[in-house]
């Protein structure tokens, strides 16, 4: 952008604010008692205040408004006298400018909800119209656009005729055409013009300020009108579609990640490990002890905590798993019904030793920043923690395959599940490799655990919501088969998610489960059956 | 935080070292002087380990710290108050036989416990059967009035319809999503909301009816349907009846995908203080919830009990919520009954009940009724950056608890009246006791 479009900008601007200055007749008057209204802590007075400050020119109208925002505006109920702290920790007086030492003990923060946050928003939007940053004029013209203020018209107008940014003139032209439609004694011309902007808009947004408009309009605008809604909603039913597919994947990518331990313990084992979910939760309690660990001593390393968690995580889940083989399973092994029960015990005692030493409280886990907000795809909104989650599921299925595959210890493993007796006398340490592969089972389930915690309650019950899940995973993709894990975790996922909107989810859960209880009847092996001399070991 | 494990467990072994050494003198003392060591037991049957230790447990902790007070002011009619903990572990069928146990063989005077209306549920007959009191202190969906139970928390009209009311006028709210958890409690509410909302003009396309299973975390379908359904260009607002632990990745999955308060507020009856405790809660800055107290209300009784029960837990940054005030209520109001007659006898001190007042940390002072209810102020706040409530709004007065709803074809004639009519459904229609719930 050019220096000559800012300067032109900037006086602009200044004559705005050098026009209604000389306008209001006093200076003494009207602003500072609309200031001095912040302080009478009555939401109806705030909202006569913001109304009066964003209207009047003065050039501490932004800074007191954003200020009002961020809660950074505070007023001292005894002397009604209002104060901005500033960004940079400097306090001044609202209705002066002038600068305070600090602010009065009795000083509070003007108190906000939401009719005012809204209010607070739309007189930014017509504030920050003429911000010098891009980024911000658009957001601005989001502002307006939503709330079609009439007394925008004119900056706007201003605005889009200078603005040379193609991105921001078509967010302004949209933030117009919304006004006009709302506006009374528009033409029908321009009403006509204005459906086909916000019709080209053709998001949620869009349909929101469509269908919001009145009955009264003029016939051939309501047709105008009728034609882009159903445009529009035709538009976001095929986008829905692909939001269903999404959401499904990211389903199923959480069902993987919880079921991918297991298809090691239970499928490639053939034990039943109801404690599996407990390992889940350790892996989250572990991200929980490194992040307390991390805001206490080096808070800058907070983005990265998740990375330093997923190694631990697995390391600890790891170690019990271990230990719990050593300790119970492998006196339990070919008596399935003794395994489930002692494991079902130990998933208990683990509950309840969890809840002991962290209380019984859900525990805060923070997301980093990159694992926050979402972005937008078209007319479908992608969170990044899902996002990131399917790609980290992805990676651990990648890794574990090739581990299986390529290491001597993968190749121990095979040898060991698929026939016993024969890799002993290879000279394989049976017993050894079995401690290792529930290690490295409950291992994986720790590392969902660090996952998990980004989007579920980090307390101690969190792994038994998994439990269920990660077997009808198992066994519907078919035990022993960790591509059946995948294609059975992925199908369910977004089976789910597209019965969800017609069934409920209440109803779409049962469904799942009545399909997956037909399914083995028809296919008892699941999905991918293993053959061979495997099957019958 | 290593160290703080260390300490927590250390403390928690002494305490319980002090409670089995203080019970061991006890029992010595009571063998060798029967009289004077006389105690007045106080049963607890709150869970303490399953899914709802996370909201039980610290109201296990509230009333053996409300039974210290009263006893470091010298307990109640000249004896010493003794708490009888047990765990039901969540397990409703176990509430019953806990709650059997500690009426027969602890032979408790008084029993503060339950959460979920379930459990309540559960343990009626027993406390019928064996003619004893209980105190149950969380909002529930009405539609009962128990002589032998006390509702210290609200009724749906002390919160639900408040609320509501207060959404309909002050935002301008047009169009409804009623979420919630699929059990009694949320489908009551939710059954008795929409009558409400249609009684004031609501047309069925405006309001929409959501369930979810207990637990559920996969939100994204569900917070997606209900943005598509605040775009039809009405004002739209969530009441939610989502309880406990479904919460968090609900309130994440908002966050999420940028449903701000002031396009869609999400107004609750199930997140306090306690639940926010394990969210981040930037991005909910802006949500409501709706509750007769709030911890960071201003009156004298307030701090002094913030400071006296974080004190107590040894935490300065333990919080209150409303089912723990109800307790405090409760608790005082047992203890004044009791003094009234001067008597432990169930019969007696369910008699002596109805008209009771005692103060609520508000400021104000609420009354047991005839129905078994109270009164309450109820309050809208607004959550805040630091996980605490703004109060944005108040009911003008306290109002009184209805068990039986108003809005409800089957028991709008219905009322409770256990002082002058001796009756739990007494139908003011025909004149009889007995209809629905008998």
């Amino acid at each position: 952008m050019s220096a000559n479009f800012l300067d032109s900008l900037r006086a602009l601007l200044l004559a705005i604010l050098l026009a209604a200055a000389f306008a209001a007749p006093a200076l003494a008057g009207p602003f500072e008692d609309a200031v001095a209204k912040f302080a009478n802590d009555d939401f109806s007075d705030t909202d006569e205040a913001i109304g009066a400050v964003a209207t009047s020119g003065n050039p501490l109208a932004f800074p007191i408004i954003s200020a009002l925002q961020e809660g950074r505006l505070s007023a001292d109920p005894d002397t009604k006298k209002v104060f901005v702290t500033q960004a940079d920790g400097k306090v001044i007086d609202a209705a002066t400018g002038a600068a305070v030492d600090k602010l009065p003990d009795n000083a509070a923060a003007v108190r906000l909800n939401n009719r005012l946050r809204r209010a607070v928003e739309a007189a930014l939007g017509g504030l920050t119209l003429l911000s010098p940053d891009p980024a911000k004029r658009i957001a601005a013209a989001q502002s307006v656009f939503k709330s079609h203020e009439e007394s925008a018209l004119v900056v706007i107008d201003g605005a889009l005729a200078k603005e040379t940014n193609k991105s921001v003139k078509a967010a302004f032209a949209e933030a117009r055409a919304a006004i006009l439609l709302y506006k009374s004694d528009a033409t029908e011309v321009e009403k006509l013009e204005a459906v086909a902007v916000v019709k080209a808009r053709g998001d949620q947004e869009a349909m929101a300020l469509l269908t919001g408009l009145g009955s009264d309009l003029p016939p051939n605008v309501a047709r105008a009108v009728a034609s882009a809604i159903a445009s529009i909603q035709s538009n976001l039913q095929m986008w829905s579609m692909v939001q269903y597919a999404w959401y499904g994947l990211s389903l199923g990518s959480v069902l993987l990640l919880a079921a991918i331990g297991l298809a090691i313990t239970f499928g490639v084992m053939g034990v039943i490990n109801m404690a599996h979910g407990e390992m889940v939760m350790l892996g989250a309690y572990t991200t929980f002890v490194v992040q307390e660990v991390i805001r206490s001593n080096y808070p800058g390393l907070f983005d990265y905590s998740l990375l330093i968690a997923v190694p631990l995580a697995f390391l600890v889940a790891g170690a019990v798993g271990v230990a719990i083989e050593r300790g119970i399973i492998r006196f339990l092994y070919g008596r399935p019904l003794e395994t489930l029960l002692a494991t079902w015990g130990l998933s208990l005692v683990l509950q309840q030793a969890v809840r002991t030493a962290f209380g019984p409280t859900n525990r805060e886990v923070g997301n980093p920043s990159w694992m926050s907000g979402a972005f937008e795809l078209g007319q479908i909104t992608i969170t990044y923690n899902r996002l990131w989650i399917l790609c980290f599921t992805l990676a651990v299925f990648v890794i574990l395959l090739a581990m299986l595959r390529y290491t001597a210890l993968g190749l121990e493993m095979r040898a060991v599940t698929q026939n016993r007796r024969m890799a002993a006398s290879m000279g394989i340490a049976t017993s050894r490799v079995d401690a290792l592969t529930f290690g490295l089972g409950s291992g994986i389930a720790g590392i969902a655990g660090v996952a998990l915690s980004q989007i579920d309650n980090v307390s101690p019950n969190l792994g038994q919501s998994y439990i269920i899940d990660s077997f009808m995973v198992v066994v519907f993709g078919g035990v022993g088969n960790l591509w059946g894990t995948l294609v059975g975790a992925f199908t369910l996922g977004i089976a789910n998610k597209f019965l969800e909107p017609v069934a409920g989810a209440v109803l779409g859960k049962i469904a799942i489960l009545v399909l997956i209880i037909l399914f083995i009847q028809k296919r008892p092996r699941g999905l991918f059956a293993l053959k061979g001399r495997a099957v019958e070991a | 935080m290593l160290t703080k494990l260390t300490h927590d467990i250390v403390t928690l072994s002494r305490r319980r070292w002090l409670a089995a050494t203080a019970g061991l003198v006890l029992g010595l003392a009571a063998f060798s002087n029967a009289k004077a060591q006389e105690t007045i037991k106080v049963g607890v049957l709150h869970s303490l380990s399953g899914t709802m230790a996370i909201s039980e447990t610290t109201l296990k902790d509230t009333i053996l710290f409300l039974i210290e007070e009263q006893n470091k002011k010298g307990g109640v009619l000249g004896k010493k108050l003794e708490p009888v903990v047990v765990d039901p572990a969540s397990n409703w069928p176990l509430f019953a036989e806990k709650a059997r146990e500690l009426i027969t063989k602890d032979k408790v005077s008084v029993v503060f416990g339950c959460w979920t209306s379930v459990s309540r549920k559960s343990v009626l007959p027993v406390f019928k059967e064996l003619n004893s009191i209980l105190f149950y202190p969380v909002q529930y969906e009405g539609e009962e009035s128990e002589r032998n139970v006390f509702y210290t928390g609200a009724a749906p009209n002390q919160q639900a319809i408040p609320a509501v009311d207060y959404l309909m006028k002050d935002e301008k709210v047009k169009r409804w999503v009623l979420a919630g958890t699929d059990y009694v409690y949320p489908r009551t509410t939710n059954k008795i909301l929409e009558a409400y909302l249609k009684s004031k003009g609501v047309k069925q396309e405006d309001i929409m009816i959501n369930y979810t299973p207990f637990g559920h975390s996969d939100w994204q379908t569900i917070v997606a349907d209900i943005k598509k359904f605040g775009s039809a260009g009405k004002k739209t607002a969530v009441v939610s009846t989502i309880n406990g632990d479904a919460n968090v990745p609900f309130y994440k999955e908002l966050g999420n995908q940028g449903i701000k308060a002031t396009d869609i507020p999400v107004v609750a009856f199930s997140v306090g203080e306690e639940e926010l405790a394990g969210i981040d809660t930037k991005p909910l800055l802006g949500h409501l919830a709706a509750w007769n107290y709030f911890q960071s209300i201003k009156s004298p009784e307030n701090e002094k009990f913030i400071k006296a029960w974080q004190a107590y837990t040894k935490n300065p940054k333990r919080v209150t919520n409303d089912p723990m005030e109800a307790h405090v209520i409760g608790f005082d109001m047992w203890v004044k009954a009791v003094e009234k007659v001067k008597s432990t006898d169930p019969d007696k001190v369910i008699d002596a009940l109805p008209g009771i007042e005692a103060k609520n940390l508000t400021g104000g002072t609420s009354k047991m009724l005839p129905n078994h209810h109270i009164t309450k102020p109820v309050f809208i706040g607004e959550i805040k950056a630091n996980g605490q409530f703004d109060v944005v709004w108040k009911t003008p007065g306290l109002v009184a608890g209805d068990a039986w709803s108003k809005e409800l074809e089957g028991s709008k004639d219905l009322i409770g009246d256990w002082v002058g009519k001796k009756c739990g459904n007494y139908n003011t229609k025909t004149n009889k006791c007995g209809g629905q719930g008998s």
